[in-house]
């Protein structure tokens, strides 16, 4: 098939590993994402927030430099870091931000494959379904990733630096803390963003939706425990739940919301779900109802 | 014999509680194979049970000689499918979509794309391959599922209705292209359609799918050679010791009066006997027809015959 012969030939050369072609997909989700200024301006602003921090670790622990600049800094204002500051970095980091990321990526992963019947070209290779969910998924997990526990056990890494061995064995947990609870929330949105994209065909339809799910549904979760005198409108509010994890891995006392068991099981239920969903609706073919 | 491209092996699937595919039995071994049949007479549905799409209910298929139910991986390595319905990748330009397609496929970055180059010129749309495929005409669409369907070389290639939706020029562009890859010797073809001309135009072994079963299973060039023996005549004069005359040398005669009669000549009896017994009984031949059974008659005689008659 040559340009210059214009004649059909097969192909006789040599094949990538099987298990490295979802990988396929986010290099070409990557390269189309980030063309977006808009997007990239966004991601830019993630960092924010970890870039902040770590200057406020830093000058936290170097308050004498800064008296020799003459910027003298009362020690007593600058707190112990601990839990709560990580469960802060998660809430602006990974429920907001990461939720807006996955709001913004996950619809042009897969509502743009099923607008067009783009599917038989992907399923019709030697990829199956779990494949092309997996190159999906990775595509948000790896974004999700780099604003969320990267950053995160950076400013760990660089506190427990600072702060010298004892700190870090007395605070280990907000480390792990920081990773499992990322993980789990990246898991989770990233397979609920999927599954909707994959029922909701317009983009923006499929983020309204994204929107909808995150944002009003804490807004019945609160109307819910309101009415009832209950925390248990929090099982529907992704935040809530979140919230509930977090806490537990960060060893953070919260009241008024659902036991961690719950938000635990609650997740898991959501993620799984969403999971089967989506592997119901990746599919070659149409169905049509008769 | 040779290994069969498709073997069949009482192939049957079911939707809900719908056969769609009703126990399809067969071998079919020729390097271009055309799927007939009326809309909603299982063709698509047969195309996406080979590729795996679908899981048999009851019996299988081979392709290649490889099990469609436990070699799916290897079978899609192997073959190119172009679907029937329009089918892209918004935001895509042609080159990257075929591209990607070919790495999907296992072909490494560099490979893939040299070969997606060469895919998009050889189908026509080389000056268009930077374009995104939603701006382009049905045409080029379909030019596009074509690239991707053949870009990594494989030795099967299903074309579901290819030239659905072209005009003329563009159909006949498309069937060119076919019977060029099929000539090419590297490639068998699988071609469905409901249009008997494509599949005339390109195939040599045809079977006609009806209500899910298997009506009829015929290569087009014995067809076409055995009718080569049917010869459709009109006779002046008293025709009773010319018919005698060729039933005693073996012919099957049929007449239809007016001095009209089908005869099927063995193979030694040539049609200059015919004119040499005719000037014997001072009988006159206003005309001599081959009649040429075309995909057509297959079809409708398909069409009309009993479900399973193979």
């Amino acid at each position: 098939m040559a340009v210059y012969e214009r004649a059909y030939r097969g192909y006789a050369g040599p094949v990538t590993p099987t298990w490295s072609r979802f990988l396929i997909i986010p290099r070409y989700a990557y390269q189309r994402v980030l063309a977006s200024r808009v997007f990239v301006a966004f991601l830019c602003l993630c960092f924010v927030f970890p870039l902040g921090a770590a200057a406020f670790i830093y000058v936290a622990h170097n308050l004498d430099k800064l008296a020799e600049l003459g910027l003298a800094i009362d020690a007593t204002s600058l707190i112990n870091i601990g839990g709560v500051h990580g469960l802060g970095f998660l809430r602006v980091q990974a429920a907001l931000l990461g939720f807006v990321l996955a709001m913004i990526v996950a619809p042009t992963l897969i509502s743009a494959d099923m607008r067009n019947n783009g599917l038989p070209l992907y399923l019709s290779r030697p990829f199956s379904r779990l494949e092309y969910m997996a190159g999906k998924f990775s595509v948000l997990a790896i974004l999700l990733s780099a604003i969320t526990w990267v950053p995160g056990l950076v400013l760990f890494a660089m506190q427990s630096y600072l702060a010298g061995r004892e700190w870090l064995l007395d605070n280990w947990r907000l480390g792990a803390g920081l990773l499992a609870g990322s993980l789990i929330w990246i898991v989770a949105i990233s397979l609920v963003s999927l599954a909707v994209s994959a029922f909701v065909r317009l983009k923006i339809l499929a983020r309204a939706s994204l929107f909808g799910i995150f944002f009003m549904a804490g807004g019945v979760a609160d109307a819910f425990n309101g009415m009832s005198d209950t925390v248990w409108g929090d099982l529907v509010s992704l935040g809530a739940l979140g919230n509930a994890v977090w806490s537990s891995l960060l060893g953070i006392e919260t009241e008024s919301t659902i036991p961690a068991a719950g938000a635990w099981a609650a997740l898991i239920v959501v993620s799984s779900f969403c999971a089967g969903l989506l592997y119901w609706r990746i599919r070659a073919y149409e169905v049509v109802s008769s | 014999m040779n290994e069969p491209v498709i073997e069949l092996l009482g192939l049957t699937v079911r939707f809900g509680r719908r056969d769609v595919l009703k126990r399809l039995t067969g071998r079919f071994e020729s390097r271009s194979i055309g799927l007939l049949g009326p809309n909603g007479a299982g063709k698509t549905t047969l195309i996406h049970t080979l590729l795996g799409f679908h899981a048999p209910s009851a019996g299988t298929a081979k392709l290649l000689g490889r099990e469609i139910r436990g070699e799916t991986r290897w079978i899609r390595r192997h073959i190119g499918y172009m679907p029937e319905n329009e089918a892209f990748i918004a935001g895509m330009t042609a080159v990257r979509l075929v591209r990607m397609m070919a790495e999907l496929s296992g072909l490494p970055p560099k490979a893939a794309l040299e070969r997606a180059h060469e895919a998009l010129f050889y189908v026509g749309l080389g000056e268009a391959r930077y374009r995104t495929v939603e701006s382009f005409s049905l045409g080029m669409k379909q030019q596009v599922k074509l690239a991707q369907a053949i870009v990594h070389g494989p030795q099967l290639l299903f074309l579901d209705e290819p030239t659905n939706g072209l005009d003329p020029p563009h159909r006949q562009r498309m069937i060119r292209l076919v019977n060029e890859i099929r000539e090419s010797g590297t490639i068998t073809l699988v071609l469905s359609s409901h249009l008997l001309r494509d599949v005339e135009e390109c195939c040599e072994d045809v079977l006609v799918l009806r209500d899910g079963h298997l009506a009829a299973a015929c290569n087009l060039e014995e067809e076409r050679r055995a009718n080569k023996r049917l010869i459709e005549l009109e006779a002046l004069g008293d025709r009773s010791g010319f018919e005698a005359d060729l039933l005693e040398l073996g012919c099957e005669i049929a007449t239809h009066g007016n001095g009209r009669l089908k005869t099927v000549l063995p193979e030694e009896v040539g049609v200059r006997d015919l004119y040499r017994i005719a000037a014997r009984h001072d009988v006159r031949l206003r005309r001599v027809d081959f009649k040429r059974d075309s995909l057509e008659d297959i079809f409708l005689r398909a069409m009309e015959g009993d479900h399973g008659g193979l």
